[in-house]
């Protein structure tokens, strides 16, 4: 990248993140700006259309993905803390309503990280012992591969350990959750031992949809272990260490 | 026209049917070793393949060239079929394909027909068409044979016992068997398996099978197995009925080359499979003196008028989807009430079954997170995961427009359109805060809440959106 001018970037926070984990969105900003980006936060926002659009409701959907294109209209880029929703963007929006300079140019964090700034080291510093879990839609949709990862062995203090059966869904599944609980919450019951097994103080993913699944699980068994966005923990700093949200 | 087999009559909806499978710890353990076992070994197996991908975007297109000239292709079958001496017979539904075989068997006065596994004929329920009219169906396949002498319904499209463990196979032989079992150890149950089918072969005069694939240039029909059980069936019996699929078609004997690599290693996880089949009208003196070809279609045509849906047609019947599914491991193939279980069931089925107003086949494409793991493995690329969703929007289009859920979608909907809107709902839900404990989270939440609040604790949405902090900030 060029240092002629400040990449202006738009932060997609997600209806979740903003709503319900506005820390995640706090992180991203600073991470980014920490990087040299110029970011915005485009007001007219809402949400991709995600749980609309996978629960059959595509009339609702569709004047979200509308909705998408024309606030992200401008930007040198868009970035969504999150696999799942920057997978709704690229690869269904265009089949929704055609393809806009918004679709195009929207990325999940890891990925504008790694393959537009060109960094993997953040500068991040946390001392915990982490577990890392590829989201389904990151994995599998967007196909970020290992550059979650690649950014976590650059951070200070960090431990990282390995799940077993990684790649194996967490049972989230969107409104998969309440329409089918029961197996979700087997599912979810296979993940947490999985996680335990680690021995990690900290869960990790990309996305704030499985890590509230996952984590409203951990916190319903008390197991003491926290699950932590990507984001947060690339944005700590040992000047501004991450601090636990209730 | 009576109601379309393919899917169980009767069956409850997959959330039902899941729990007592969930509930079922047996079941589960079973599963989850068969699936983990056969899931590396299938990784292994692709992994030796340098061109895997490359095979799989030639299946897909040799497929979605069947697909596309279905119509040119089955008349070229059926002239191929007819010049080395056999019949073909076309049945629109189940009815037709059932009558068909019955009268063929009647016409040689059989009482007994044996067969190798076939799912079409699981599909339109040719067992029990048979022999609630006198003509006893005896399934030659191993496991078809455990789930036929259990009482049982299959469980997977591969091993359909797959759910059973080897003493729970003692006990049905043992209660079905003239010479039962005296041990569960393996190669004991299938001695006691073979001298109960070699009777069989020897005195069935009917034979009935499935196809794999069939060569519209030569007439060639192909039935890819494991045992050499479906071989005793294809080559003893004086008559070969095969009933099949109209979409089982490959254009020339060359494609099969792409497919006997792909089906083995997806499905068995080996290079090749142990008995490969083939056989092309009849031929005097070497094999069955008569030869029948049921063509079947079963909502096949009506599948393949759905541009996203139709992609579900390309299936070999592998089966990896199921091996690799998080769902299917946790649930069982009996929890999706058909002969199609797992993710391909979840799409294939309520498609053949045609009726998205029936509540447990509009109830499948739901039985899905969307992980993806699925068109991962799937050797012939069907993007199941959109197939799924694709369903789902038929399915709610097919049902009432005031249920609780579709309130809550448009509700929903009209908030996230506008901002505003969207913020007033975010300081609307801060109240949520008094629901919640010192820790921050909320234990327990009123319907359909409480289908989260069950097993999961949820954050509180707290006092300030990102968006109400960037404007105090940043605005």
């Amino acid at each position: 990248m060029t240092a002629a001018r400040k990449p202006r970037v738009a932060l997609f926070a997600t209806c979740l993140a903003d709503t319900l984990y506005p820390e995640t969105a706090k992180a991203v900003l600073r991470l980014l700006e920490r990087l040299g980006c110029e970011v915005d936060f485009p007001l007219g926002q809402t949400c991709c259309g995600q749980m609309h659009y996978n629960t059959g409701y595509r009339d609702e959907a569709l004047p979200l993905a509308r909705r998408y294109a024309e606030v992200f209209d401008g930007y040198d880029y868009v970035v969504a803390p999150s696999g799942s929703c920057a997978g709704m963007v690229r690869e269904i929006h265009p089949g929704l309503c055609g393809p806009s300079s918004a679709v195009e140019r929207t990325y999940e964090l890891s990925e504008f990280l790694v393959d537009v700034l060109g960094v993997t080291d953040v500068g991040a510093y946390f001392p915990h012992k982490v577990t890392y879990h590829p989201t389904c839609h990151s994995l599998r949709m967007l196909g970020v591969g290992d550059r979650p990862l690649r950014l976590l062995r650059e951070v200070r203090g960090l431990e990282l350990v390995e799940l077993p059966q990684a790649e194996q869904c967490c049972g989230f599944g969107g409104t998969f959750a309440l329409k089918n609980a029961e197996t979700s919450t087997a599912m979810l019951a296979d993940k947490m031992r999985c996680v335990q097994h680690t021995g990690a103080q900290v869960l990790t993913a990309g996305d704030n949809s499985c890590l509230m699944h996952i984590g409203g699980g951990l916190s319903r068994l008390r197991t003491g272990v926290r699950a932590v966005h990507l984001a947060e923990i690339l944005a700590s700093t040992e000047e501004h260490p991450w601090v636990a949200t209730p | 026209m009576g109601r379309n087999p393919v899917t169980w009559l009767g069956s409850p909806t997959f959330p039902r049917a899941a729990r007592t499978a969930l509930g079922d710890t047996q079941l589960r353990t079973n599963l989850r070793k068969a699936t983990t076992t056969i899931r590396a070994k299938r990784a292994r197996a692709v992994a030796e393949l340098a061109d895997w991908e490359r095979l799989r975007r030639a299946g897909e297109a040799i497929k979605n060239d069947v697909l596309a000239n279905l119509d040119t292709y089955l008349v070229r079958l059926e002239e191929a079929v007819t010049a080395r001496g056999g019949v073909v017979h076309w049945a629109r539904d189940a009815e037709e394909a059932n009558r068909i075989v019955f009268d063929l068997a009647r016409a040689k006065g059989a009482d007994e027909v044996v067969k190798v596994k076939s799912m079409a004929t699981a599909e339109i329920g040719l067992n029990e068409y048979l022999r609630a009219r006198g003509v006893r169906p005896v399934e030659t396949d191993l496991a078809e044979l455990i789930v036929q002498l259990g009482n049982d319904r299959p469980s997977h499209i591969l091993v359909p016992a797959i759910h059973r463990n080897r003493s729970e196979i003692k006990e049905i032989f043992s209660r079905a068997m003239a010479e039962p079992p005296d041990s569960d150890d393996p190669r004991v149950l299938a001695e006691a398996a073979r001298r109960h089918l070699r009777r069989r072969f020897l005195s069935a005069k009917v034979a009935v099978s499935g196809a794999n694939f069939a060569v519209a240039d030569t007439g060639s029909v192909v039935v890819v197995e494991s045992e050499g059980n479906g071989r005793m069936c294809l080559t003893l019996p004086e008559t070969l009925i095969t009933v099949m699929g109209i979409e089982k078609l490959v254009p020339t004997w060359r494609d099969l080359e792409v497919f006997l690599q792909l089906l083995p290693r997806s499905s068995t996880a080996e290079r090749m499979n142990p008995y490969t089949s083939v056989w092309t009208g009849v031929t005097p003196g070497d094999g069955p003196g008569e030869f029948h070809l049921v063509l079947l279609d079963n909502g096949r045509t009506a599948t393949l008028a759905d541009e996203v849906g139709r992609q579900a047609l390309r299936c070999i019947r592998c089966s990896a989807c199921l091996n690799v599914c998080p769902v299917y491991e946790r649930t069982g193939g009996q929890a999706y009430g058909s002969v199609y279980p797992g993710p391909i069931g979840a799409i294939l089925a309520p498609q053949l079954a045609g009726d998205m107003t029936d509540k447990q086949a509009a109830s499948l494409p739901y039985a899905s997170s969307l992980c993806g793991a699925c068109y991962e493995v799937c050797p012939v690329r069907i993007n199941i995961p959109e197939a799924l969703t694709h369903l789902r929007a038929r399915a709610v289009e097919a049902r009432p427009k005031h249920t609780a859920e579709a309130l809550a979608m448009s509700s929903a909907g009209w908030v996230f359109r506008d901002p505003r809107r969207y913020e007033a709902a975010q300081r609307a839900g801060s109240l949520s805060r008094f629901l919640a404990g010192s820790d921050g989270t909320i234990k327990r939440l009123p319907w359909p809440g409480s289908k989260w609040t069950s097993t999961r604790d949820v954050p509180a949405v707290p006092k300030e959106s990102f968006r109400m902090w960037w404007r105090r900030n940043r605005g």
